[in-house]
């Protein structure tokens, strides 16, 4: 069991350190992270199966109890996330091997981007707020790093947005921390859930709005988004694939995490997540219709999703959350096998931008197909992932009774197929441009697979569709009525198991 | 001291949140390392006044709670290190535009023009980039100093 809870965060960073001392060698580095990675996908289904079997557990790091010590645990919702997260670390580890460019020309590639991974673990698995800092910090950290890699004039000109948004965010997480632990003497997330009974109503939703903003920052949140679309584009595909895939998403965990777990039912801005998600979702896919470059419409499109998933959170039903799972789970694998095309349509068609391609159809009908499966999938067209995602997450709206957020929701899904169609008639089909980009040949074999297993486990997500939803609700029980994650965490054999 | 500490966070926040929205670099960067500084601040408050925490030198009831000191302490040595990335950030950010002030975004002001842009960047030329001229930034900087 300790191992289970540990291991995700330590093999990465004992990798990172390897991949440093092994520099000199980029087929050891290679050799290291793959292995890490791979280890660390294995540890993190198994831990899926377990919390699954048997519920959530926990481990108390350093041997002190639970308030005071450091607690990993892992409930359905946290194990789900890690498993997806570290299946998709591995995939596009291998497109960024397989890529001429972010990989091959920095020593620090390999170590950073285990870095990023054991955060990413570390903010899944954290049973307390003030590690979930850390956690953040040590993600963020290494995509500082990662998307400045090169160190361009537009890289460093949106890196700088990217870093001081984040430090900006991080300093209100500080400030958050400050004040809860004045107000209740404590940062474990499960003793925190019983202390904040105690507070009045006001400050409880102070400090429900407070960590809302922090983590809205980090997720893309209307008004909080606007740096997403400006810097995620300019760092290598790879780089913003992961990005597109997983960091944003850990803010949306963080969200629900805090806000099921920490306040009781009347003090949850339920109304606010609402209004939020709503307009996360028409400013995002607005802003994706305007944009000529195929990165910039996937990362409006980043912003816009976000909005899905916080609605099946403003809703407070199992149904909402479940669906709110299933959907993170499905737009984790879709948005990153975007990214991947994206990455693969620049590299045959040597640019991404709509006005500079076209007629890809013909020279690279791979590339096409990589890109119609997860488009469709976003947009929401049946049979495909994103058709029972959505499908749960408004059947959710409709029987609680949010008729309003349903219809933008439903509106949204048709210029997100109207976007991606935008793209599939200028890159694939259109005529081939006067001045043509210069392409780089054909797709190299290695950038290719890993694109192909990411769509394949899109259509495995949309045929087993069944079991995975059955699973979400299972986590969205779990979060709602969270006494078995509160007794894994207070269990004093915690340690033993 | 509670409130002094308090008005101290409260000073620090407000001068680095001014320092924050200006338009130059060192001053964002200055702005953000105050910002940094009024929240470990407003940390230390939150827990109990007392005694220095060591066993045996005074009563446990009236400890100081060493807590959020343990916690500010990694809160400021996170702080220091990315402070530290951030500058060697600005420094390249100088070396490439000679400024320190913080651009518009490109295809911002492309679609808000509704023109077209002169230069795009690809992966391609990334992976390029490095392989030509590794500081290419630098020298073209220098030769339009010395000029």
């Amino acid at each position: 069991m300790t191992a289970l809870l540990t291991l995700p965060i330590l093999l990465p960073l004992i990798g990172s350190g390897c991949s440093m001392i092994v520099g000199r060698s980029r087929v050891l580095q290679r050799i290291v992270s793959l292995t890490v990675l791979s280890a660390m996908a294995a540890v993190s289904i198994g831990l899926l199966v377990v919390v699954d079997r048997d519920g959530p557990i926990a481990v108390q790091a350093g041997g002190w109890a639970a308030p005071m010590g450091i607690t990993l645990d892992a409930d359905r919702l946290s194990a789900l996330m890690l498993a997806v997260a570290s299946v998709m670390l591995l995939a596009v580890l291998v497109y960024a091997i397989g890529q001429p460019g972010a990989e091959r020309n920095h020593v620090g590639f390999q170590s950073v981007y285990l870095v990023l991974s054991a955060g990413v673990a570390g903010a899944f698995l954290t049973g307390d707020l003030f590690n979930l800092f850390v956690s953040f910090e040590m993600m963020l950290a290494a995509s500082y790093v990662l998307i400045t890699l090169g160190a361009r004039r537009d890289q460093v000109r949106a890196g700088m947005t990217y870093v001081v948004i984040s430090l900006i965010a991080s300093t209100l997480f500080v400030t958050a921390l400050a004040l809860v632990y004045s107000a209740t003497g404590t940062v474990n997330l499960a003793d925190l859930s019983q202390r904040m009974e105690q507070l009045s109503p006001g400050l409880r939703t102070a400090f429900s709005v407070l960590l809302l903003v922090v983590f809205g920052i980090k997720a893309g949140l209307f008004p909080l988004f606007f740096w997403l679309p400006d810097s995620y584009p300019t760092a290598p595909s790879a780089v913003t694939a992961v990005f597109a895939g997983l960091l944003t998403k850990v803010g949306v965990y963080a969200i629900i995490r805090t806000q099921t777990l920490l306040f009781p039912p009347e003090s949850r801005p339920s109304t606010l997540i609402l209004v939020l998600a709503g307009a996360t979702m028409v400013v995002g896919v607005l802003g994706a219709i305007a944009q000529d470059d195929v990165k910039r419409i996937l990362s409006f499109h980043i912003v816009s999703h976000v909005g899905f998933m916080v609605m099946g959170l403003g809703f407070f039903t199992v149904a909402g959350l479940g669906g709110a799972v299933f959907y993170i789970v499905h737009h984790i694998v879709v948005m990153t096998t975007l990214f991947l095309t994206g990455g693969l349509i620049e590299h045959v068609g040597g640019s991404s931008r709509l006005s500079r391609v076209g007629g890809l159809v013909t020279g690279a009908p791979v590339v096409a197909v990589l890109f119609l499966v997860p488009a469709l999938s976003l947009a929401g067209v049946p049979p495909f992932s994103g058709f029972v995602a959505k499908l749960g997450l408004l059947q959710a709206g409709v029987s609680a009774s949010h008729g309003v957020i349903v219809g933008v929701a439903l509106v949204v899904s048709l210029l997100t197929l109207f976007s991606m169609m935008k793209i599939w008639s200028a890159v694939f089909w259109g005529e081939k441009p006067s001045e043509p980009a210069v392409s780089l040949g054909t797709a190299p074999q290695l950038m290719v697979a890993p694109t192909l297993v990411l769509a394949v486990v899109s259509l495995v997500i949309a045929v087993s569709a069944g079991p995975l939803h059955d699973l979400g609700v299972r986590a969205a029980t779990g979060l709602l009525d969270p006494h078995e994650y509160l007794e894994a965490v207070r269990q004093p054999e915690g340690l033993a198991r | 001291m509670t409130v002094a500490l308090a008005a101290a966070a409260a000073l620090l926040f407000a001068i680095g949140t001014y320092l924050v929205l200006q338009r130059r670099l060192s001053r964002i960067i200055i702005g953000i390392g105050l910002m940094g500084h009024g929240a470990n601040v407003l940390f230390l408050v939150s827990g109990r006044r007392g005694d220095p925490p060591l066993v045996g030198s005074a009563p446990a009831s009236d400890f100081s709670d060493p807590l959020p000191q343990a916690m500010v302490l990694t809160a400021i040595v996170i702080t220091f290190g990315v402070t530290a990335l951030l500058l060697a950030l600005a420094y390249r950010s100088w070396l490439l535009t000679d400024d320190d002030e913080v651009e518009d975004d490109v295809s911002d002001r492309v679609i808000a023009g509704g023109g077209f842009i002169d230069r795009e960047v690809t992966d391609a030329d990334a992976a390029l980039a490095d392989v030509i001229d590794p500081a290419g930034g630098h020298r073209a900087t220098n030769r339009r100093r010395r000029r």
